[in-house]
């Protein structure tokens, strides 16, 4: 070969091959993810003119031309972005409806204890047996704070309950009267007797087939006529009962998804140990079906939440019925109706966005087990 | 449910679980009949106290209220089950095209989640987030909030071609009918029928010879041909009615109230949401494995998404999308929050007129049981078919 005979000739190394492209930090990131191939650079280019179209303009109308101050003169000058001194101005109604003025510190005290016994209980520290007790007082505080009448404190009836309280004690109550029928009714679905089978499945079915709407009517107009004359039972519980009827047989359906999803083999291994059908629903079937429904029935709630603004219709002024209070009776403001919807959207946004990243954060708790 | 063996004779006595559960029925129903005994007897008797008058004769009568809008003539003489018919009418209209419209959309931006492109991802995930964490009733009093007072007036109306937006909604240019657009539609049809033949007849020839044929586009250029050709045949009529705009008002043309158009803006763009996550959720189920399995085949792209990741996608998706398509048409009821003239507010309107409250709710809770439960019937029709085939 022509090598050995050129023995001057030394080693040469090709060329090293160019360094690999990066695929982490920010430079990398966007080449891969903004401009990948031709089609997705132009759906970048395209995307990204449209966005810096609109942003600028959403903005300057939202925040640089926007009037904050609470005097609906500077809101009327030609040129000034949103008003948000709509906001300013009549925050204490939309927010808490029409509670007397001076005592407005009871719903905001009653429900800052309802809001931290939800959120406490949605923590592992409260997953004990002593949340229960500590429930029934924490609901005994708040009906105190709320109505009154005992301890000097100004008897203040439902009718001027409402805004944020009210939202929040029609969702998390009947939430709360809602489970226990809902359980029932989803073993009553998957009983062996078919009167019971019959009954159940008729009335899940029966609710779910409605509109929310029609179940308000229902309660609020026909409710009296159901029962005997002379006896009345105050509006804001006839919708507490009504959405708890509602919410049950949605919830009844989640927890027989549970239900179903627990093997045979589990209720055939209790029977053998002997255990009656309630020992063996408490026992075995409950625990691991509740346990993985946990998240859809957080998603109830959330739609539960946002279902309480439907009361507005049979005229409870909850936060969206509070905002039309605020807004409908005062020429000055009522042009700067937008913004008050937009301040509400942002109040149940911000719940229902915490709730739903709740839910999945517990949706990854229940599955730690199965991802050792 | 623990004890499957029941004993071959029925013993009396309170150790049979046979016998504890004819009790417990029994109880149940006597439970159940005693409740609406209670509840009817006292609804009578209120109503006598009351002097109520119960039945539905009332239908027969002469509604007394003119309707916004409606698809048939209805003035205030026309007796009130027309009315009912208008607004179950309304109900359907903004329902369906609610379902056709969430559909798309839905189906748009639960693939966009998937995109390769970050921007479209995000704009996307944020689309989902900010419509379903509002409710359904404050975006439909925002959108009419925007459609009747954001908009310019009449006069001013903003104008697109021959298309007008202004506060009393929007005016479009409507083909007016000739015989010639039944030919076209005759046309359709036969298309339709002819493009069903090819596909079977491709489907036969690629069984025997293996040799496969464009299965879609040439059926829809078919389809699309023959109805063109059925309304040329007929001397191609393509009048329009062009809405011109007026010295008050734009005459001509056919119109969306801003009420049916903001319910069915926001039903939409909040079920779509809902859809969305459905899309994503489904299309997330399929395991990777097939699309690479299908690959490795030999499968284009298209093919893997059509024959191989949609059909698994589609078994996972139908049920909760049903959900979806029933939430949407409930919650078209509140309509009534912003007076769009649906099944609910009509329903409402009456109550206050003639008091029978038992009756127009249940006339409203009927009509919807009978669209929820036709809705789940076709798509547990449309279900079983698309189920997993196992012998």
């Amino acid at each position: 070969m022509a090598m050995n005979e050129n023995t001057a000739q030394t080693f040469q190394p090709i060329a090293a091959r160019k360094a690999p492209t990066a695929t982490e930090g920010p430079v990398a990131w966007v080449r891969i993810n903004l401009f990948g191939d031709w089609t997705t650079a132009l759906m970048t280019l395209l995307v990204g003119a449209v966005l810096l179209w609109m942003l600028p303009q959403v903005l300057s109308w939202a925040v640089f031309r926007a009037a904050w101050a609470p005097d609906y003169e500077a809101c009327r000058v030609d040129g000034v972005g949103a008003c948000w001194g709509v906001v300013a101005e009549k925050y204490r109604i939309i927010v808490l409806g029409r509670y007397p003025f001076e005592e407005q510190w009871r719903p905001v005290v009653a429900t800052s204890l309802l809001l931290f016994m939800l959120v406490g209980s949605c923590t592992r520290a409260f997953w004990k047996l002593w949340v229960l007790p500590a429930w029934v007082a924490a609901l005994v505080i708040y009906f105190t704070l709320m109505y009154g009448n005992v301890l000097g404190l100004e008897k203040v009836e439902t009718d001027r309950w409402g805004g944020l309280p009210l939202t929040i004690l029609l969702a998390s109550l009947s939430m709360m009267l809602a489970f226990p029928i809902a359980m029932v009714v989803a073993l009553g679905r998957r009983s062996n007797l078919p009167a019971i089978r019959t009954v159940c499945t008729v009335y899940v079915e029966l609710v779910r087939g409605v509109p929310l709407i029609s179940v308000l009517f229902m309660a609020s107009f026909m409710f009296p006529l159901f029962m005997p004359v002379g006896f009345s039972i105050d509006v804001l519980v006839r919708v507490i009962i009504g959405i708890t009827l509602f919410a049950a047989a949605y919830m009844a359906e989640v927890i027989r998804g549970g239900l179903q999803a627990i093997p045979k083999g589990q209720i055939e291994a209790a029977a053998t140990l002997g255990l009656s059908y309630w020992q063996t629903q408490r026992k075995i079937v409950l625990p691991q079906a509740l346990a993985m429904v946990v998240p859809s029935i957080m998603n109830n709630f959330i739609s539960l939440f946002k279902d309480t603004s439907l009361v507005t219709i049979v005229s409870l002024y909850e936060l969206t019925g509070a905002l039309s209070l605020a807004l409908n009776s005062d020429a000055n403001w009522r042009p700067f109706k937008i913004e008050g919807y937009l301040f509400i959207a942002l109040i149940y946004f911000a719940f229902c966005f915490s709730m739903s990243r709740y839910s999945i954060w517990v949706e990854k708790q229940a599955n730690k087990g199965r991802m050792r | 449910m623990s004890n499957t063996s029941s004993p071959k004779k029925t013993a009396w006595s309170w150790r049979s679980q046979a016998f504890r559960g004819i009790i417990y029925q029994l109880l149940a129903i006597g439970a159940v009949v005693l409740a609406i005994w209670f509840l009817a007897s006292n609804t009578m008797h209120n109503m006598q106290v009351r002097g109520i008058q119960s039945g539905f004769d009332f239908l027969g009568d002469p509604a007394g209220f003119d309707i916004g809008e409606s698809l048939y003539p209805f003035d205030s003489s026309s007796p009130y089950w027309n009315a009912f018919l208008v607004g179950v009418l309304n109900t359907l209209r903004v329902a369906i095209l609610g379902i056709i419209l969430t559909t798309l959309i839905g189906t748009l931006i639960g693939v966009g989640r998937f995109s390769r492109n970050a921007l479209v991802r995000g704009l996307c995930y944020g689309y989902v987030e900010l419509f379903r964490n509002v409710p359904i009733l404050l975006q439909l009093l925002m959108w009419y909030l925007l459609l009747t007072d954001a908009l310019p007036f009449v006069t001013e109306a903003l104008q697109v071609g021959h298309i007008f937006l202004a506060k009393g909604g929007l005016v479009f240019p409507k083909p007016i009918w000739e015989i010639g657009h039944l030919f076209g539609a005759l046309g359709l049809v036969a298309g339709a029928i002819l493009g069903v033949a090819y596909r079977r007849w491709g489907y036969r020839k690629f069984e025997q010879t293996g040799q496969l044929r464009s299965m879609f586009w040439v059926p829809v250029g078919i389809f699309v041909v023959a109805g063109v050709l059925g309304w040329a045949a007929a001397g191609a009529p393509a009048d329009f009615d062009f809405p011109a705009k007026g010295d008050f008002s734009i005459e001509g043309g056919g119109a969306l109230t801003p009420e049916f158009l903001a319910v069915l803006l926001g039903l939409t763009l909040y079920t779509a949401a809902f859809v969305a996550e459905v899309v994503r959720s489904g299309i997330q189920s399929v395991a990777h494995g097939q699309n690479e399995a299908a690959a490795a085949l030999g499968l284009n792209p298209g093919h893997v998404m059509r024959l191989v990741t949609l059909p698994q996608a589609l078994r996972v998706i139908i049920p909760p999308l049903t959900n979806q398509y029933l939430n949407l048409t409930k919650n078209s009821s509140l309509a009534v929050a912003i007076g769009y003239p649906d099944v609910v507010s009509i329903a409402n309107t009456s109550l206050n007129q003639t008091g029978r409250a038992v009756e127009a709710i249940a006339i409203v809770m009927l009509v919807y049981l009978t669209t929820s439960l036709a809705t789940s019937l076709f798509m547990n029709w449309y279900n079983a078919r698309s189920a997993i085939k196992e012998r």
